[in-house]
Parts: structure tokens; sequence; C-alpha cells
């Protein structure tokens, strides 16, 4: 009753890095609770060798459903292999990734076990042996705390907020059988348009160099990308809803409100004014730096260190200090 | 084709807010809106109606009695006729679901439209939710939808990239900022409104199941600095940036 089961997640062979955070989390709770951590990931065949790895993070025992159509995500036998599992213990709650997938997933697995389910969490905390979860509502102007008055309590995570913490653990590693069947599945994928493969997305990357109108057209975005590049593989490019707008950069890229909310440790906003419904997608980013040419645009009320200038002078040698720095 | 789009009233995404008692948003003087993506899920219902040269959208909203307004928005901008299932405000999204799927049961659509999120609890879960309690085939954060014989296609935004998603009619759909900007109501649109059926009825909304503590703002960021002035601070910056906030 004190077990947490958590949801983790393989892509191309890989352990995403979500699972780490995700079972870090766990670990954590039952630690407070005195239970034990369960991982359960799908995946094709060899999956359960994937996800040994996750033993280190605290694993006590994982459950890994092998079936070779679980290679890519399909809502249909994601959520009835995910519900078989949760209903065959009694866990006391049930933390899944708040990424593309685990937010398609985690409603469809509430529904159908009748569970009441918490989104996006970015704290957890345990008093009196009651889970508290602190959400952000209101696109990050307030922020609720919550007890789900069921169990188990469902829970997804915001992904770049829980820290993974190797605690290792037996990971003592369990087959089971799917038993599904893909041909009676009716959502089904046909194809994946990958956006650039080389840069993370915006939803999970660490660093974001995120562009605004102040760029003044999209022809000037190689001067992002520079620095991008500069910054390395962890960093990505971000972009405020004007510039996609105006169809300068994709939807994908969009940080706001209407955009993705984004948690990384590093935060550059240039020729970025600052709205509410940006500042409701990044706000909450470890370090913020503005980079403007306006001393009273609204960014530096949230920004750690700002620059006020033009970007096309201080991009340029931005790009060429953190090349230095980085000894490139 | 009959389309249901199901609508929620959010407090203006501009407003500020003012938290009431530590545990409600003061509505005092507060703009109430469509949610953003229940309006481009509105727009996108519009459009498949136009391109097939005919149908029904049917917009729904649960809520209290004001929620009406939003649906006579919705009215305004094109949408056919309205119900409204009178319930007090929940957290629960699985109560909304409940409601919602019990007036829905029945209404033989072919497409059942919802925002990606609602603007006010950002749960991001009542479609998926109501497309299982229906029992329907569902598809999350679409950015455009192409109809075919018996089925949609349907472009989902996921990380690293777009997904092209398959599923036969009737599903539920759940929409993203992509194809759909939403259209102005024509003042001709806004008199036609007020004509239009809107039905107003109980929700069979059951108990919450998610308790709330408390609510609060968001933590104070600590009062930034201005490093300096054009490229000359970039050094200063960048020393900052590895031995203060150790980011680099
Ligand atoms: C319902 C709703 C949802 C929304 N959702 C989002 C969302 O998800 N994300 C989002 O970003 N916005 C969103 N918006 C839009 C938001 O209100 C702003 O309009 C938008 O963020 C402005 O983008 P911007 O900062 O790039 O442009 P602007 O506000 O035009 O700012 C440009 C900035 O660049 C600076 N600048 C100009 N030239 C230079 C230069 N040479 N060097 C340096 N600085 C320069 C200017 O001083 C200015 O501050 C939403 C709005 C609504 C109503
Ligand atoms: N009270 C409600 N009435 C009608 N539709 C709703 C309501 N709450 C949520 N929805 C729909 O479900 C979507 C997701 O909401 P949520 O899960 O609350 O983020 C919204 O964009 C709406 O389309």
């Amino acid at each position: 009753m004190a077990n947490v089961l958590a949801l983790a997640e393989q892509r191309d062979g890989k352990l995403k890095k979500v699972s780490e955070e995700v079972v870090s989390a766990a670990r954590t709770l039952a630690d407070a609770l005195g239970g034990r951590v369960e991982a359960l990931v799908l995946g094709p065949a060899g999956v359960a060798d994937v996800a040994a790895g996750l033993a280190r993070f605290g694993a006590d025992r994982i459950w890994a459903v092998e079936h070779d159509a679980f290679a890519k995500y399909e809502p249909d036998g994601f959520a009835q292999a995910v519900s078989e599992r949760v209903r065959a213990d009694d866990y006391f709650a049930v933390l899944f990734p708040a990424d593309s997938l685990g937010k398609d997933l985690a409603p469809r697995v509430a529904a159908r076990l009748d569970l009441p389910l918490a989104t996006d969490a970015t704290a957890l905390s345990v008093a009196d042996g009651e889970l508290i979860i602190t959400r952000p509502v209101y696109a990050g102007r307030a922020f609720a705390r919550v007890v789900l008055e069921a169990t188990p309590r469902l829970v997804s995570l915001r992904p770049n907020v829980f820290r993974p913490e190797e605690r290792p653990r037996a990971g003592e590693v369990q087959r089971l059988e799917a038993t599904t069947s893909p041909e009676q599945w009716r959502v089904r994928m046909r194809e994946l348009v990958a956006a650039s493969a080389a840069r993370p997305d915006v939803g999970e990357a660490s660093i974001i160099v995120s562009g605004g109108r102040g760029l003044q057209s999209p022809e000037h975005w190689h001067l992002l990308e520079a620095l991008c590049e500069a910054m390395g593989p962890q960093c990505t490019l971000g972009a405020s809803r004007a510039v996609v707008d105006a169809g300068w950069r994709p939807h994908a890229e969009q940080v706001g409100q209407t955009g993705k909310t984004v948690q990384p440790q590093l935060y550059i906003a240039v020729g970025i004014s600052g709205a509410m419904q940006h500042l409701a997608g990044m706000r909450s980013a470890k370090t913020i730096v503005a980079i403007n040419k306006d001393p009273d645009a609204p960014i530096f009320k949230v920004a750690d260190y700002g620059i006020v200038g033009d970007a096309f002078e201080v991009l340029p040698r931005l790009t060429e200090e953190v090349r230095k720095l980085r000894g490139q | 084709m009959k389309i249901v789009t199901c609508i929620k009233r959010v407090p203006d995404t501009e407003a500020r807010l003012k938290i009431a008692a530590g545990r409600d948003i003061d509505a005092a003087g507060l703009k109430f809106i469509i949610s953003p993506y229940d309006e481009f899920a509105v727009e996108a219902a519009l459009q498949l109606r136009e391109a097939k040269g005919g149908g029904e959208v049917i917009v729904v909203s649960v809520g209290e009695a004001a929620a009406a307004e939003q649906l006579r928005a919705a009215l305004a901008l094109g949408a056919d006729r309205a119900v409204l299932l009178e319930a007090p405000p929940t957290l629960d999204g699985l109560v909304t679901a409940r409601a919602l799927a019990a007036e829905l049961k029945d209404a033989n659509a072919d497409l059942y439209l919802f925002g990606m999120k609602a603007a006010d609890d950002d749960q991001q879960q009542v479609g998926p939710m109501v497309a299982e309690l229906l029992g329907l085939p569902c598809v999350t954060v679409v950015a455009e939808l192409e109809l075919g014989d018996g089925k949609i296609l349907c472009h989902r935004e996921v990380e690293g990239g777009i997904e092209v998603v398959e599923a036969p009619l009737p599903a539920v759909v759940t929409i993203t900022k992509g194809k759909y900007e939403p259209r102005y109501p024509s003042l001709k649109g806004i008199m036609a409104a007020k004509k239009k059926p809107l039905e107003e009825k109980e929700a069979a909304a059951g108990p919450s199941r998610v308790r709330l503590l408390d609510l609060s703002h968001p933590p104070e960021r600590p009062p930034g600095k201005v490093v300096g002035q054009g490229a000359d601070a970039v050094p200063e910056l960048l020393r900052l940036l590895r031995e203060e906030a150790k980011a680099l």
C-alpha cells in the first residue's frame, strides 16, 4: 500500500531522461512512506535490458512489457497495458512523466480506472501519510496544492523539475506478457515527421536561446543558431508567439501560454518584450537572461541578468565568448 | 457532418489574478473568455463544417450560469446551437468529463473537439477522459485535421516533431494552436446568436475527489540586475552565469 509505481519511457532503445526523474521522485516518495518503487516500461523486445538501468535511480523492481508494437507510442495498447499493471497491485501512487506521451496516456488510464488525476506537478510532499501535490494553474500565474482522495493517486510530473538522483536498488527485472492485439488498436501512427533531430525539444532542453520580434526578420535567426550551437547539444531554440504567428519559426518552438511551458536551467530571451503570456511559459526557468534594447521591457522584471542593448551587437559577441569558454 | 465542441469559461489570460483567502481567484472586475485552445477547437469545427458544405456545430459547456456568455460568443462565431450543463466549479477533471460524457453519449456526432487544455486549471485531461468514457478513439494535441472517408488524419505535435495519426470516426480530438486561427464575430453573427437555441440544464456531476489545500502566487523571482549596456557587458554576464548562477 505504500508502494509507488513509476512509468518509464524508452525511445529508440534508450531510456528517456525524464524516466530517471520520475523514478527518482518515486524513490523519494516511497522512502517517505516506507514503501517500494516499481518501474513500468513498455517497449519492443529488448526493452527489459534497457530498463534495468532504472535500478540505479532507485527501482526495487522493474516491470517490462515487451511487444514489438510498443516500439512507438500508440495510445490504445499503452492505456490497456498500463491500466492492467496498475490494477494488478495496490499502489499508493502512480507517477507518469508529463511529456507528450504521459500527457496523452495518464488521463486515459485515469478514466479507465475511475481515478482522479493531477497533471504536470512541480512538487510532491508527504504530510501525515498523505501526498500533497503542487501544480501550476492559470498558466503559472498561481500554484495550487491539492490532495487526491482516491487510491492509487495518479500524478504526472513536469519534466526538468524533479532531479535524477542515483540511489541504487536491486531493480529485479520482471518481464510481462503483453496481452494486447495491435490489429484492434484504433488510433494508429502513420508517420513521424521529425523536427531537427539534432536538438532536444524546447520542452526538454536544459538551455534555451529564444528569439522574439526584436530580431526583425527570419533571416537573422542564424545569430541565435550560432549561439545555440556554441552552447552545446543541451541547447535548443525557442520563440515568442509573435514570430511564430509571423511564420518565421515553427509552432513547436513557441514558448508561452499557447506554446510550451519550459523549465530549463538557463533561458536566454533575445528581443522578446516579456508579455504575460510569454512569461507564463518560462518564468520558472532556473536562470533567465534578457537581451533587449528597451530598458523598460517587462522581460527585465523576471530576468536574473539583463543586457540593455542591440541584439545584433550583443549576440555575435556572446557567441564568441561562449565558444572561448567552452574551448571551441 | 455533426461536430460537438466543448468549451470552458476562463479568466482572461492577460488579467492580473488576485487570490482571495488563499483559495480562490477573486472574480471581481475580471473579464472572462472562451479558453484560448477551445477557441481554436471552435474554429476547427466551423472550418470543417464549411469544407463539408453543411452540417451542425454544437457547443457544450459545463459550468455556472455565467458560462452562457461564452456559449453565446461561440454561437456568434457560427456554431448552430449550445448546451449549458450547470454545475459548480470543480478541480476534478473526471467530474467534468463524466458530466460531458453523460450529455454526449447519445449525441451521435462524427467528431468531438476539445481544447488541448483549459487555461485555468491547466489539467490537459478532460478530452481523453471523455473519449474513454464514451469508448471512442482519441487523438490529442492536434494542430491540423484532414477528413477522410470515415476517418481522420491528425497532425499531432509531440517532442521532436509531428506525428501523423489516423483514427476512425466518430472520434475525439483535442486541438492545439496550429492551422485554426480564430475568426472574429461579425455584427450579423452577434445578432443571429441571440436567436440560436441555448439549452440550459443541470449537469450530471458527481462529487470532486480533488481537494484544494491552498492557492498561492508563484514565488517572486528575486530582483534581477542589469549587467550593462551593449556588447561590452558580455564578459561580465558570462562571469555571473558561471560563478553566481552556475548556469554554464
Ligand atoms: C490568448 C493569448 C495567448 C498568447 N500566447 C502566447 C505564447 O504562448 N507565447 C508568446 O510568446 N506570446 C503569446 N501571446 C502573445 C503575447 O501577448 C505577445 O504579443 C508576444 O509574446 C510578443 O512577442 P515578442 O516579445 O516577440 O514581440 P514584441 O512584444 O513586439 O517585443 C519585441 C521586443 O524586441 C525588442 N527589440 C526590438 N529591436 C531589438 C533589437 N535590435 N535588439 C534587442 N531587442 C530589440 C523590443 O524592445 C521589444 O521588447 C499570447 C497572446 C494571447 C492574447
Ligand atoms: N467545464 C468545462 N466545460 C466544457 N468543456 C470543458 C470544461 N472543462 C474542460 N473542458 C474541455 O476539456 C479541455 C481540456 O480541459 P482540462 O483538462 O481542464 O485542461 C478544454 O480545453 C475544453 O475543451
